[in-house]
């Protein structure tokens, strides 16, 4: 299991993991293992600019496409090139090599879940 | 409506399947991952638990040929064929595999949701000859290359020696059945019919016995894109009671020489000549095909898909769409809305896959 301790989580299931001002983010454990397999993302061009809880892209699993949300304002400096070739990254290694965007300019995410109120979060919803 | 199980739900419970509502049954979507269990019925073996599929029973041979849109005198006893039934309209009312048993009756094999219906539909033409047995049966799938060597070491007979679509009632693993050489995933090998009180049993000896051939359970996830490969189309998606069979690409499930219900109307729609038609897509960049997304050519609406995917075999994306008779011939570009994006799609025949050596 990797380190969550300084991860940030959404209602909608995704990390960030802020450095300074730039972020990463991805989908969670959780989010990856509801989805399925997944086969395709849409994600944004670098540069654009996201709203916190604004639009990030369509993650597609076999299942089902699902709209992806950012956790954090910012804008997009890198778009992980890995996952056209290897979507599956984002289910083998959710935390690591299946990371999806990076953000600059990231200020506040306070909003945001702490690993521990995430998992009572997925506790809660998963009625479990 | 509580949704029903299988008697093999248990089992999937313990595998630590992910469930899924089906047609009004809790079904194993995926045990571990769809790709997975895709590529072992490709490659290896795959398990699948189908016994929320229909069984009626018909010992009446008159009514039998009424209802099914092929010429059941020509089936003879042992073989199964792939058949229609249709409305007085010409449209589908299930998608069905008729066996020809050794008594003389016909055993129909129908979609899961369609189970009571169809026997409402077929009674409503002739009273008391038909039986409902679904709920009493189980029905294992078991596909892919090794398939048919598994089954053959568990079974009391030749079963290797079974044609395409030809079945023996037999045993396998002790326990008494029907072994069909039929399938719905493009691969060889068996479903095997048998009670409800033995398919656990049936069950946990394939997946212990077939542990050295690559045996993986499952589920209706990979089910669905191993059919879709196929080009086999699936009732609800792909064609419906407002689709007649020469729409859905299956003139040859029919033989117009002789009556059935819908005959006529198949006929008229066909000298009417066809406004739709079903087709193979390609998808010519990586998104995702999915049900209900419209095929569109210059900017204007032309059809739908009714089943796209990834094909983890071939490595693109597919889809089957109705599209115009005038763009239905392969090679024929056309568009695919995505989330407002025409997206460039090949038209293709069917079927997508096909194994390479098949019996």
């Amino acid at each position: 299991m990797p380190d969550l301790s300084g991860m940030r989580f959404s209602q909608s299931h995704e990390w960030v993991k802020t450095d300074g001002d730039s972020a990463t983010v991805g989908i969670t454990e959780y989010a990856q293992s509801q989805l399925g397999d997944v086969i395709y993302l849409e994600l944004p061009n670098v540069g654009q600019t996201l709203e916190q809880g604004g639009k990030l892209g369509v993650i597609e699993s076999v299942k089902a496409a699902s709209d992806l949300y950012s956790p954090v304002a910012g804008q997009v400096s890198e778009v992980n090139q890995e996952l056209k070739e290897h979507p599956e990254y984002v289910n083998q290694d959710p935390y690591g090599k299946g990371w999806i965007i990076k953000l600059a300019g990231v200020k506040d995410n306070s909003a945001l879940f702490d690993a521990k109120a995430y998992d009572a979060f997925v506790q809660g919803q998963s009625g479990s | 409506m509580t949704a029903e199980r299988t008697p093999l739900y248990e089992e999937h419970l313990r595998l630590g399947a992910q469930m899924t509502n089906f047609s009004g049954w809790v079904m194993p979507l995926q045990y571990s991952s769809i790709r997975e269990e895709h590529r072992a019925v490709r490659e290896a073996v795959g398990l699948f638990d189908l016994s929320h599929m229909g069984e009626l029973r018909l010992t009446d041979d008159v009514l039998a040929q009424r209802v099914v849109s092929r010429d059941l005198g020509k089936l003879r006893p042992g073989r199964a064929q792939y058949a229609m039934l249709c409305n007085a309209d010409g449209g589908i009312v299930d998608d069905v595999l008729v066996y020809a048993m050794a008594d003389g009756s016909h055993l129909l094999v129908v979609n899961a949701g369609n189970q009571d219906s169809d026997f409402d539909w077929i009674r409503s033409h002739g009273d008391g000859a038909v039986l409902n047995v679904g709920r009493d049966w189980a029905l294992l799938g078991v596909q892919g290359p090794h398939a048919v060597g598994l089954v053959q070491r568990l079974a009391d007979q030749d079963v290797s020696a079974l044609r395409y679509y030809a079945f023996a009632e037999g045993k396998v693993a002790g326990v008494t059945g029907i072994i069909s050489r039929t399938g719905y995933t493009g691969e060889d090998g068996f479903e095997i019919f048998c009670a409800n009180r033995d398919a656990s049993r049936l069950w946990r000896t394939m997946l212990e016995e077939g542990r050295d051939d690559g045996i993986r359970p499952a589920g209706l996830g990979a089910r669905d894109t191993l059919r879709l490969e196929a080009g086999l189309r699936l009732y609800g998606n792909d064609m419906d009671a407002a689709t007649n069979p020469l729409e859905a690409g299956l003139d040859w499930t029919l033989s117009l020489d002789r009556e059935f219900i819908g005959r006529d109307a198949i006929l008229r729609a066909r000298d009417k000549g066809l406004t739709r038609i079903l087709v193979g897509l390609r998808m010519l960049d990586r998104s995702i095909p999915r049900h209900g997304y419209p095929v569109v050519n210059d900017g204007e609406r032309i059809g739908v898909v009714t089943s796209g995917n990834v094909s983890f075999t071939l490595g693109y994306n597919i889809a089957m769409a109705y599209v115009p008779p005038t763009l239905a011939d392969p090679g024929a570009r056309v568009g695919v809305d995505v989330r407002g994006t025409a997206v460039p799609a090949e038209v293709v025949a069917l079927p997508f896959y096909k194994r390479p050596h098949p019996k």
